[in-house]
């Protein structure tokens, strides 16, 4: 079926291969025939037989090979879907042979314009690691250039990539921090999940503790009933003590998230405040963490774990809360452990009535396994808080009568414990057990009886005797355990009552002498030796009676949580408490806060020297961000620029419009050379090579682009030089129909000038006109619905008088895309949904460069960087002048002149990325040979068929 | 992260497996069984399982194990969310999460799975994305489908997916626009012997079904938010806007989801709406014991408590019970002990009640503790912790939606110690 010609039957075979595979049924022998399908047009045939691919490419290295060039073509295909799809699949094929053709894909991709594309990439890095650990370099290169990245989709990926390759280059972490603090709240959930766990690493290494040195985790035990005290203490504390503001800034963007309905969100962000927050900030979390006690069962046993563990350092935090971890009789047992582990770790004087009453009915449980663990959990209890101590002996000699032998034992086993605890004088007690000895079966409790007695045979001289002789009948059907404690049992009643026990000892010495047990055997041997004495050594039995009856320490009674705390919270090792393979130890707070200014995008800092007016006009874009608050904007903006090589422009990007007047750009003119002595010194390499290579052209350029807004000289420094458009065409583009905006009619139109917002914005001219009778007021831009683009709004028109019309500019990132930007245009009364589509050839800015340069650029960009055609001229378009009109009207470039008549250069870079864009017509006869070089291939496919039209229309 | 994934039945078979890296052997899951044999009850299998070489992480849901096979650390919520998400993921597009319905649709289960995860990290997990990717079986698109030979794999990047709002897809059309809220709060309760309350709570949710064409952008607000303690959003509710003004402002997905979900602050005094008057006995030395129970209705506002069960699991010593329900059914399982009584509506004049006598083992001795009773319970039009919804708000369309808001109170774990 796989071979015929039909493709729905085609499909229908291959849904059965899917259901092989998915049952777990070897298909390998299938693989030539479904491997010839991979070059399918239809997208499910094609999904499943990729599905095959990654499933069975491992086994078939060689036929996997044939299918190779198929995914390379389709990393060409304008749809982002499928350059993402054959990249997944590229990198899950395990092929160690195309490891060279998987990293050139990474890298192409990871300048992909599409997000998701990069996002795919960022997965791709880790699986081409684990295929070949040596691209470590090379790939860590990427995550580097991938960190920088600004979009949310990405993030989390390649947080997660960084945790696989390289967890230990914190350095690359510190230029990104900032930003990911920011941008946390708007990554996808699973991201967050990463990007916490790393940031909690992160702060461990790089801020001061919050904690006070001496009293990390003493002191705060008390929080809860001295809480004004320990308040007023901590504010003490905190004052000498200053947080450094990014640490600050990482505990206040996760806050939020502490709300999220992803459980392990949740989880992890509270694991960061236990790690990180200052004493009374952590309990925040609290409510968080009960709140998910109600999701799934087996949630609800990782987080009572973590609070276990949390429980037994702070008290305080989940004792208003304790009513939640009452057990309920439908909980599964390893969760009623869990909760009765907790409520002991909360118990204290003020609520141990509470709490035994809830105990007293878990006993009572038809649970018998948990009904045994609530006695020991008693027993914790009065171990912890001594005034109960009596209280709980009697309610767990009461137990002693109860009917369930499991109970019974395990009260007997913790009544050991406390009368240990307690030497005081309980022999009613011991005698009452002795009395239960006949009933009692369970051997641990039997033997626990007999140490009991032995230990204690002093305040029951009369029983201990019998209980001996009883013992001495049915020593040979005892369980070891059992035998054992018989043996020590007449050893000490020897040593202190020989007269009654002589014989009995004799006999039960003998019985163990032969016994089958070798261990008991041995025993038998070692008390007889110490306590008869013997003509030969007999040195140690003048101190048996030191030995054996010496005074024994009380054990003492902890929880199995006790020592969690070594692993971070919400990890897999803390769940299963032992170190899990991949596990990375939150180290130690460091004594000296590192150097903080790592953090800092130099650019930035630059900034605030020479413009401080500027931070008040930011406020303005702040309101565009989906969720996050404008004060943390401020910070976001620096770090967004640190990540754009050219992020020299931070001054300009904001500067309210005033600033393009004379007087403020000779100010600004002089800043520049500031910054750009900056850049050349602590800059990347690359940039400073260009920066010295086109020092002289900016020499001369400066006086003619003194008049041009400021935020050309960017591009200077990146690469050539910007010069004003050539052609401004004065085509415009509806917005909104004045039928559909209900009298408010709307043009747009690109003006080709640098946009003042932002360097990687377009600046495009909107001009309303009222058509209507009614004044419109408050004429806004609400809401930004379209992705990943910025849009720098124009301020809001107070009003708009019938029959008249005003010319507002606004800036847009279109991210080098011909994706439309849409956002919501709003009157004071209707809101309208509109959107703004750029041509390509707007997505350019003119650059002039000489002719050497231009074909020195050229050389650099050739391959698959290079994209050509021919096309048939009509006789008009032969002399150059219309040929160069028509390019410039069409696309934003600049025009290199030429040496040559037919040859016709053309030089522009986009907007948002700065990548250079040449165009060369070179004209023969009747046709023309075009060719379009740039580093962003799909713009230059579009640009060239874009061109194609132009050119060859009359 | 996750390496594999196993889905196991009832029966310990291992009816799908998938791989997101290398093959990992199923004999892997031994370790698994070995656990689950040990376990009496299926939902006493521990969650995470240590292997020598993997750990095992599951969730036991619709009767199906999820075993997912990890290889490194990891946080043990991410995997078990993610497991959860994925059955979500099959109830939303089969209707029912069950073996038979994931065997019939294997191939679209192994469609999910692919862009669910990649690599073992998750990459699509919103229903809305899926749907666009993968459109959910359907009778009439399987009929389509068969005779055009078109596929029900979309061709495009989702808009979603790469949006600031991924719940949402772009150009959605409706010719009726409606918005459904349901408010419902459940109440979870120990009462004890005397009939007091051991321990409260009221744990509320609002469901929406949002039906509406284009970006709606909705505001929500209540008359008495400062009620609500705790609360947990879905992603698209603005949280700035809440912490400000206590108001839900939002850009709703596409059909069904869940709003929030909070918990009502414990300082409330929860009125609890049903009575339950029990006398369970076991006489010593007898074979018999008797057994009465009063359901009665308390605080509710005058309102009709429905559907009402209850169910108890009695003594292990209890061979068959004789009773008589004045209204209802009742069933008692001889195997497990379980009884059940199907009440249906309170009728506060004539109070429900089930009355007679069991018997017991021969020559056992008494249990020495009276089972637990669970009540299931329904109150519509009342929400118990006094939560209103003020008014709802719709921007950014013109059009007027049909708005509907239902309250609705049952019992969550509802337990009566006797």
């Amino acid at each position: 079926m796989l071979e015929s010609s039909k493709e729905s039957l085609k499909l229908e075979a291959m849904k059965r291969v899917v259901g092989l595979i998915a049952k777990g049924k070897n298909a390998s022998e299938l693989f030539p025939a479904v491997v010839k399908n991979v070059a399918n047009k239809n997208l499910e045939l094609k999904k499943l037989v990729y599905v095959y691919l990654v499933r069975y490419a491992e086994e078939q290295q060689d036929l996997a090979l044939l299918s190779i060039s198929t995914f390379q073509r389709a990393l060409k295909d304008p749809n982002q879907l499928i350059r993402a799809s054959a990249l997944r699949v590229l990198s899950s094929i395990r092929v160690p042979i195309i490891v060279p053709i998987m990293m050139l894909a990474i890298k192409e991709a990871a300048s992909d314009l599409s997000p998701y594309v990069r996002k795919t990439a960022a997965h791709a890095i880790q699986k081409l690691y684990s295929l070949d650990a040596d691209q470590k370099d090379h790939l860590i290169e990427v995550i580097e250039k991938l960190l920088k990245d600004k979009s949310t989709l990405v993030a989390g990926s390649v947080v997660m990539a960084f945790e696989e390759v390289c967890p230990d280059r914190i350095d690359l972490i510190h230029r990104n921090y900032r930003k990911l603090c920011n941008l946390l709240m708007d990554v996808e959930e699973w991201g967050q999940v990463v990007i916490i766990s790393m940031l909690t690493r992160y702060a461990r290494t790089q801020f001061i503790s919050p904690w006070k040195e001496d009293g990390v985790f003493e002191n705060s035990e008390k929080a809860f009933y001295e809480s004004d005290e320990e308040k007023r203490k901590s504010a003490e504390e905190t004052k000498p003590y200053a947080m450094d503001p990014d640490h600050r800034l990482l505990l206040r963007s996760t806050k939020p998230l502490l709300q999220s309905r992803n459980t392990a969100v949740v989880m992890s962000v509270a694991q960061l405040y236990w790690h990180l927050a200052p004493k009374h900030e952590v309990n925040i979390i609290t409510k968080s963490l009960v709140r998910l006690l109600r999701s799934h069962r087996e949630v609800q046993y990782i987080v009572l774990q973590n609070i276990a563990t949390m429980s037994i350092q702070r008290k305080g935090m989940f004792e208003p809360f304790m009513k939640s971890f009452y057990v309920r009789s439908t909980d599964a047992t390893h969760i009623k452990t869990l909760k009765l582990e907790i409520l002991t770790n909360l118990a204290n004087e003020a609520n141990i009535s509470t709490v035994l009453r809830e105990f007293q009915t878990y006993v009572k449980s038809q649970d018998k396994a948990f009904a045994a663990a609530t006695i020991q959990a008693i027993g914790r209890c009065a171990t912890n808080i001594s005034e109960i101590t009596d209280t709980c002996l009697n309610g767990l000699v009461l137990l002693l009568s109860n009917r369930d032998e499991t109970v019974v034992a395990e009260s007997v086993v913790v009544i050991r414990k406390l009368l240990q605890t307690q030497p005081s004088e309980h022999s009613d007690i011991i005698k009452h057990m002795a009395k239960l000895f006949d009933n009692i079966t369970v051997p641990m409790a039997r033997a626990s009886i007999l140490w009991l007695i032995g230990e204690y045979c002093e305040h029951v001289p009369k029983i201990a005797p019998d209980v001996l002789r009883k013992m001495a009948k049915t020593f040979h059907n005892e369980e070891d355990i059992v035998k054992l404690q018989t043996v020590s049992l007449a050893a000490k009643l020897y040593l202190t009552n020989s007269k009654q026990t002589k014989l009995l000892t004799q006999y039960i010495l003998n019985l163990g002498k032969y016994d089958q047990n070798y261990d008991i055997r041995d025993r038998t041997r070692f008390i007889r030796q110490l306590i008869v004495p013997s003509e030969r050594g007999g040195a140690l039995s003048k101190y048996a009676r030191r030995i054996l009856l010496a005074p024994k320490p009380a054990p003492v009674l902890q929880s199995a949580f006790k020592d969690r705390d070594r692993f971070q919270l919400g990890t897999l090792s803390h769940t299963l408490n032992s170190k899990a393979t991949g596990y990375l130890e939150l180290s130690d707070w460091p004594p000296m806060a590192p150097d903080q200014s790592v953090r800092n995008v130099e650019v930035a800092e630059a900034m605030k020297e020479w413009s401080p007016a500027v931070g008040k006009a930011k406020s303005s874009k702040s309101d565009d961000k989906f969720y996050s608050d404008s004060g943390e904007e401020e910070d976001e903006q620096a770090a967004d620029s640190g990540s754009d090589e050219e992020g020299g422009s931070e001054g300009s990007t904001r500067t309210p419009v005033s600033l393009s007047s004379e007087a403020e750009s000779e100010n600004s003119e002089t800043s520049e050379d500031s910054s750009q002595s900056e850049k050349s010194s602590d800059s990347g390499t690359g940039v400073k090579k260009t920066t010295t290579q086109k020092n002289k052209k900016l020499q001369q350029a400066k006086k003619p682009r003194k008049l041009v807004s400021v935020c050309d000289r960017v591009c200077v420094c990146v690469c050539q030089q910007l010069s004003s458009p050539v052609f401004v065409p004065v085509h415009t583009y509806e917005l909104l129909h004045r039928m559909t905006g209900k009298g408010l009619a709307a043009q747009y139109h690109f003006s080709r000038q640098p946009c003042i917002y932002d360097d990687r914005m377009i600046s495009v001219q909107l001009t309303f006109s009222n058509n209507g009778d009614h004044t419109l007021e408050n004429i806004h831009i609400s809401e930004k619905t379209s992705a990943g683009q910025n849009i720098h709004c124009f301020s809001p028109i107070e009003c708009l008088e019938p029959e008249k019309s005003v010319t507002v500019s606004m800036g847009v990132d279109f991210n080098d895309s011909t994706q439309a930007a849409s956002f919501q245009l709003c009157t004071k009364a209707e809101g309208f949904n509109v959107s703004i589509q750029p041509a390509v050839g707007e997505l350019l800015l003119p650059v002039t460069m000489s002719e050497q340069d231009f074909s020195k650029e050229q050389g650099k960009l050739q391959g698959m960087n290079e994209s050509s055609a021919t096309i048939a001229m009509t006789p008009e378009s032969i002399t150059s002048q219309p040929l160069h009109r028509k390019v410039v009207n069409m696309a934003n470039v600049g025009v290199v002149p030429s040496g040559q008549n037919n040859v016709h250069r053309f030089a522009a870079k986009l907007v948002s990325s700065g990548a250079l864009v040449l165009v060369c017509v070179v004209q023969k006869d009747s046709g023309a040979q075009l060719t379009v070089n740039t580093e962003k291939t799909i713009i230059g496919s579009m640009l060239l068929r874009e061109l194609q039209t132009v050119l060859s229309a009359p | 992260m996750i390496h594999s994934l196993f889905l196991v039945n009832a029966t310990g078979d291992i009816f799908l497996e998938k791989h997101w890296k290398s093959a990992v052997s199923r004999s892997v899951c031994d370790y698994f069984f070995e656990a689950q044999e040990r376990a009496t009850e299926p939902e006493n299998v521990p969650p995470v399982i240590p292997t020598p070489h993997h750990y095992l992480i599951s969730v036991f849901r619709h009767r199906i194990f999820f075993v997912a096979v990890i290889q490194s650390e990891v946080p043990p919520l991410f995997v078990i969310e993610f497991l959860h998400r994925v059955v979500d993921t099959f109830q939303d597009y089969f209707g029912v999460c069950t073996e038979a319905a994931i065997k019939d649709n294997v191939v679209v289960v192994y469609e999910l799975l692919e862009e669910m995860l990649d690599n073992g990290f998750p990459l699509a997990t919103e229903s809305n994305i899926l749907k666009e990717l993968i459109k959910p079986p359907t009778i009439l698109r399987t009929v389509v489908n068969t005779i055009t030979g078109s596929t029900n794999v979309g061709e495009q990047l989702p808009t979603g997916q790469l949006s600031v709002v991924p719940w949402r897809r772009t150009g959605v059309k409706y010719t009726n626009n409606e918005a459904y809220f349901d408010v419902v709060e459940e109440i979870d309760a120990i009462i004890d012997k005397s009939g007091s309350t051991v321990t409260a709570e009221i744990q509320g949710v609002i469901d929406a079904c949002v039906k509406l064409t284009g970006m709606p952008d909705l505001t929500l607000s209540f008359m008495n938010p400062r009620l609500l303690d705790d609360v947990s959003f879905h992603p698209c509710v603005r949280f700035k806007r809440w912490e400000a003004e206590r108001i839900l402002s939002f850009i709703p997905p596409d059909g069904n989801f869940r709003l929030l979900s909070y918990h009502v602050s414990s300082q409330n005094l929860v009125a609890i709406p049903v009575y339950v008057k029990h006398n369970i006995t076991f006489r010593e030395g007898s074979s018999q014991g008797r057994f009465d129970l009063t359901l009665g209705p308390k605080q509710t506002m005058g309102k009709v408590v429905e559907s009402v069960l209850v169910s108890s699991r009695l003594p292990r010593v209890v061979l068959n019970a004789n009773l008589s329900p004045s209204q209802g059914t009742y069933t008692f399982d001889p195997v497990t002990k379980l009884l059940t009584w199907d009440v249906g509506k309170i009728n506060p004049q004539k109070l429900p009640s089930l009355k007679g006598s069991m018997s017991l083992q021969a020559g056992a001795s008494k249990p020495d503790e009276n089972p637990t009773i669970n009540i299931q319970f329904k109150i519509p039009q009342m929400a118990v912790s006094g939560l209103k919804v003020n008014r709802l708000d719709m921007y950014g369309e013109k059009y007027k939606p049909f708005k509907g808001i239902k309250y609705m109170t049952m019992a969550g774990k509802f337990q009566v110690r006797t």
